[in-house]
């Protein structure tokens, strides 16, 4: 086992301010920036805010910024660093800070509650659902989202755009609209309701210039521009400029489905 | 006196893992208000590193497959020390758990003709179990998660607000159940005492009835696969209201968990892996469970390897391969192996699935174990095996209950679901019967929670209520680690050895000596975390934190080494070398801890009395569906004369 002592430089601070300070720890074979962070509470620092779970990149909870480069800290290896680099561990920059490497991601929890849920097909009774595997992966590649929130810290829509927040969903959750209307067998449409339509109009789909910034960042790989958000401005514009659709709207017979 | 926000709710749910938001649908659904509470983020609990599935005999995969098959297999797993009416109903109520979590937006794996897919686990006689590849726990976070929030949608349209009737406090933790009683515990329940981790300000929830579904204890023990949040809240809490803990002598070691590099040793590699077909191996190449198998399940198990590969694709005439045990089993040949000097070159053994099947389908089947193992080890399992160890995962043991309503003994309005719940799977628990655990009873936890917080929000008597003086203490309580005096105790440093003492002495395998040893340590532990000093301020400081979760891993961990000490045999998650066999004797025998009352004074002094009480005697149609001779080798004898 080779041990050695690393620099890191990590933000501490409130609402009211704080600045960097630097910490010598030290860093053993294996290591992720999270153990370092927690080595540091217990030897140097007792009340380092930070948040985190499970440890195996499973939770989303431990996000923050290493080098200004959004990602999970267990989930950032110190072998990935030169043993004579300072490492810098900050906030999520799109988000308040609480304390330290805590910031306040209540925005997100906020976009959540826009998103109207699944619509349950009527006349399907529980145990009677049946759907194909090849049909339920689109939507299941979005439901791997461990809610990390890492995209939307880095999208620049809102990243330093503060005044984007209230008209932006994210792509998170902007992808969420996706995965519902993917689903084979949400009943939306039925009860009335355009997903594809209600991303352009009521989550700000149409901020977002697909600059990717947000499948680079995500930690389980998804294809969030790919595979949710183009495919979502795609239907949105077919709808927008379907001729038939306007007619029907003209002579309201699609009432339900503008 | 303590200024603190107070709030009225009709049912406070602690914890928000699988039981607790199931529990809060339904009684939300029942009509009650409902606070949650939770020490993360929403959405964060520990369910989401669940990876293999939820057990429920839908018979989509094998048609054989019913409630009485699930049910055999639970007690068998549990070596019938199991609660035999819980075992009942989570066999039973299971499949609709599940289809429901369909109606909610579920995306479960399907089978060809579209239904739900069920693969095979240890100790399940057929493919049982619905998964989403290899992160079951999270879909069914998300699911649940999302149907609050649909839920308070709906809120939303009626009252133009979204948490009128169901709100989720985030990141706070509880540290006391308030009673109505005197003082020392005992009474109704009468609200929680709470403090936001943000802010580090207190506050009480007022209810009749509070859920406690706050899972495990693994953060007592080094190795774990279990979170940070796993300092067994819930069970202390209950015990401190004065509600006995069942059965803490057992606790699952998971026979896989990574050991290598250093710093994720304990992180968990899924059961899957082998019902997928993954085979277990020592350092002569050999697969060694085949000299593992016990003779309660010699009948069950194939002899040869080519029978267990056969099994995969001809599970009607073959038996499973013996890697497809019951994790307690699995976790102790392992153990076995290692100690005889056939193991990995970092102290584990192989598991190998790149030999077993291509590599694009273990990246499909398996895709956070590919994930974890190329970004955590280096290690492309697809191209070389895995080196796994024992990592303690789970316990059987928790809280006494009732086992249709899920309320505790003796403290009325309190009710307990899940993990922290003892009882439902005896002395091992299953793969895959956790989730459904969650589900079956975080929902009955929530029913009669509601329906208990509806008869005493109109008794004549009123709604029970905590006095001022209950308040006081808390808060003074949770302070003291600011007021420590010279030469205070660093938090970090206890929790630590408390880790290893549990890990060392009270561990997989078990020994009278080193179990006595460890309650001396516990108790040493305890005089030094009476003066467990904190730096910094009350605004989210981990080491506060921390300090106060001591108090519950310590009362958590002296249940744990005085019920092991007590049982004088082997069962299920309890493995003693100077005890070795399993005795039917102690089939009919639950270990009850009660908190020692009234609470002394001095910290060194014992917390925990142990009582012995014998389990209601299995129902006899239930027993009907074992052979008399498979009953024989279970039932202490005076059991097979009634």
């Amino acid at each position: 086992m080779t041990t050695y002592d690393a620099r890191f430089r990590i933000w501490r601070g409130d609402a009211e301010g704080g600045e960097l300070r630097d910490f010598t720890v030290e860093v053993n074979d294996g290591e992720v920036v999270l153990d370092i962070v927690h080595r540091l509470q217990a030897t140097q620092a007792q009340d380092l805010a930070v948040r985190w779970n499970c440890k195996a990149g499973k939770c989303g909870s431990c996000s923050a910024e290493v080098n200004g480069r959004p990602r999970l800290l267990c989930m950032t290896r110190m072998s990935t660093f030169g043993s004579g680099e300072t490492i810098t561990v900050t906030p999520l920059r799109a988000f308040p800070v609480i304390r330290d490497l805590v910031t306040d991601v209540s925005f997100n929890y906020a976009k959540a509650r826009e998103v109207p849920a699944f619509v349950p097909p009527e006349g399907v009774a529980p145990g009677a659902y049946r759907m194909r595997q090849v049909d339920v992966e689109r939507s299941q590649e979005f439901r791997k989202c461990i809610e990390c929130f890492l995209c939307q810290d880095t999208c620049h829509v809102v990243r330093d755009h503060e005044e984007n927040k209230p008209a932006f969903a994210g792509p998170r959750f902007l992808m969420r609209v996706a995965e519902l209307d993917m689903h084979p067998l949400d009943a939306a449409a039925e009860a009335g309701l355009d997903r594809g339509r209600a991303a352009q109009e009521e989550h700000g789909l149409g901020l977002c210039n697909i600059t990717k910034c947000c499948t680079e960042v995500c930690p389980e790989g998804i294809k969030i521009t790919d595979n949710a958000l183009i495919p979502l401005k795609e239907r949105a514009v077919d709808r927008k400029y379907d001729p038939l659709v306007w007619l029907g709207n003209k002579i309201g017979r699609r009432s339900g489905t503008p | 006196m303590t200024q603190v926000e107070r709030q009225q709710w009709d049912v406070v749910v602690v914890g928000a893992g699988g039981a607790g938001l199931r529990a809060a649908i339904e009684a939300r659904e029942r009509g009650a208000r409902t606070a949650v509470i939770c020490k993360s983020l929403f959405g964060k609990a520990h369910t989401v590193m669940a990876e293999g599935g939820i057990a429920a005999s839908m018979g989509n995969v094998n048609e054989g497959d019913n409630w009485q098959v699930h049910f055999r297999d639970t007690m068998r797993g549990g070596k019938f020390l199991n609660q035999w009416r819980m075992a009942e109903l989570h066999a039973k109520e299971a499949p609709d758990r599940v289809w429901e979590l369909e109606t909610w937006g579920a995306l479960f794996d399907r089978t060809p003709d579209g239904r739900i897919s069920q693969r095979n686990f240890g100790g399940h006689e057929y493919p049982r179990l619905a998964h989403v590849g290899d992160r079951t726990g999270l879909e069914l976070i998300r699911t649940l998660q999302q149907k609050i929030v649909q839920l308070q949608q709906a809120d939303f349209d009626e009252f133009g607000d979204y948490e009128a009737r169901l709100k989720v406090f985030q990141e706070c933790t509880v540290t006391r159940v308030l009673q109505d009683g005197g003082p020392a515990g005992g009474g109704r329940v009468a609200g929680t005492f709470c403090y936001e981790r943000e802010s580090g300000r207190f506050f009480v929830l007022e209810a009749p009835a509070v859920v406690l579904a706050t899972g495990g204890i693994g953060k007592s023990f080094k190795t774990t696969s279990n979170s940070w949040e796993y300092t067994g809240d819930g069970h202390a809490l209950a015990l401190l209201a004065g509600a006995p803990l069942l059965n803490m002598e057992f606790v699952q070691f998971h026979p896989t968990g990574m050991v290598w590099p250093p710093s994720v040793k304990g992180i968990l590699v899924t059961e899957s892996v082998r019902g997928d077909g993954g085979v277990l191996r020592n350092s002569d190449g050999k697969r060694f469970m085949f000299d593992y198998v016990p003779d309660v399940f010699k009948e069950k198990y194939a002899e040869s390897e080519a029978e267990g590969d056969r099994w995969y694709d001809d599970p009607d005439h073959n038996r499973r391969p013996p890697e497809l045990l019951p994790r307690d089993e699995v976790a102790r040949a392992i153990n076995s192996e290692v100690k005889a000097g056939r193991g990995s070159p970092h102290g584990g053994v192989f598991l190998d699935v790149s030999t077993r099947m291509p590599a694009e389908r273990i990246r499909r089947r398996l895709p956070s174990m590919y994930h974890q193992f190329k970004e955590l080890a280096d290690v492309d399992i697809t191209a070389e095996p895995m080196e796994v160890g024992p990592t303690c995962h789970y316990v059987m043991g928790g809280i006494a209950v009732d086992s249709d309503t899920a309320a505790t003994v003796g403290v009325p309005g309190l009710f307990a679901a899940g993990e922290v719940a003892g009882g439902m799977h005896g002395s091992n628990r299953l793969g895959g019967n956790s989730l459904s655990d969650l589900l079956v009873f975080g929902r009955r936890a929530g029913l009669h929670a509601a329906g208990y917080a509806r008869e005493h929000a109109s008794s004549p008597a009123g709604r029970p209520a905590a006095s001022q003086a209950r308040i006081d203490e808390a808060a003074a309580e949770a302070l003291a680690p600011f007021h420590a005096a010279e030469g205070a105790e660093n938090p970090y440093t206890l929790h630590q050895e408390l880790q290893s003492t549990m890990n060392d002495l009270v561990g997989i395998i078990r020994r009278a000596g080193e179990m006595a040893q460890a309650l001396e340590r516990l108790a040493d532990l305890r005089v030094r975390a009476s003066r467990a000093g904190v730096e910094g301020h009350r605004q989210f400081n981990p080491g506060w934190h921390l300090a106060l979760d001591l108090r519950n891993m310590l009362l958590v961990s002296e249940c744990v080494a005085r019920a092991a000490l007590e049982r004088t045999e082997s069962r299920g998650g309890h493995t003693r070398e100077d005890c070795p066999g399993m005795d039917r004797a102690w089939r009919p025998v639950n270990l009850l801890c009660r908190p020692v009352d009234p609470a002394p004074a001095d910290p060194a002094a014992d917390r925990i009395a142990l009582v012995r009480a014998r389990t209601d005697p299995i129902r006899p149609d239930l027993l009907a569906l074992f052979e008399k001779e498979e009953l024989v080798k279970y039932l202490a004898e005076e059991e097979l004369y009634e």
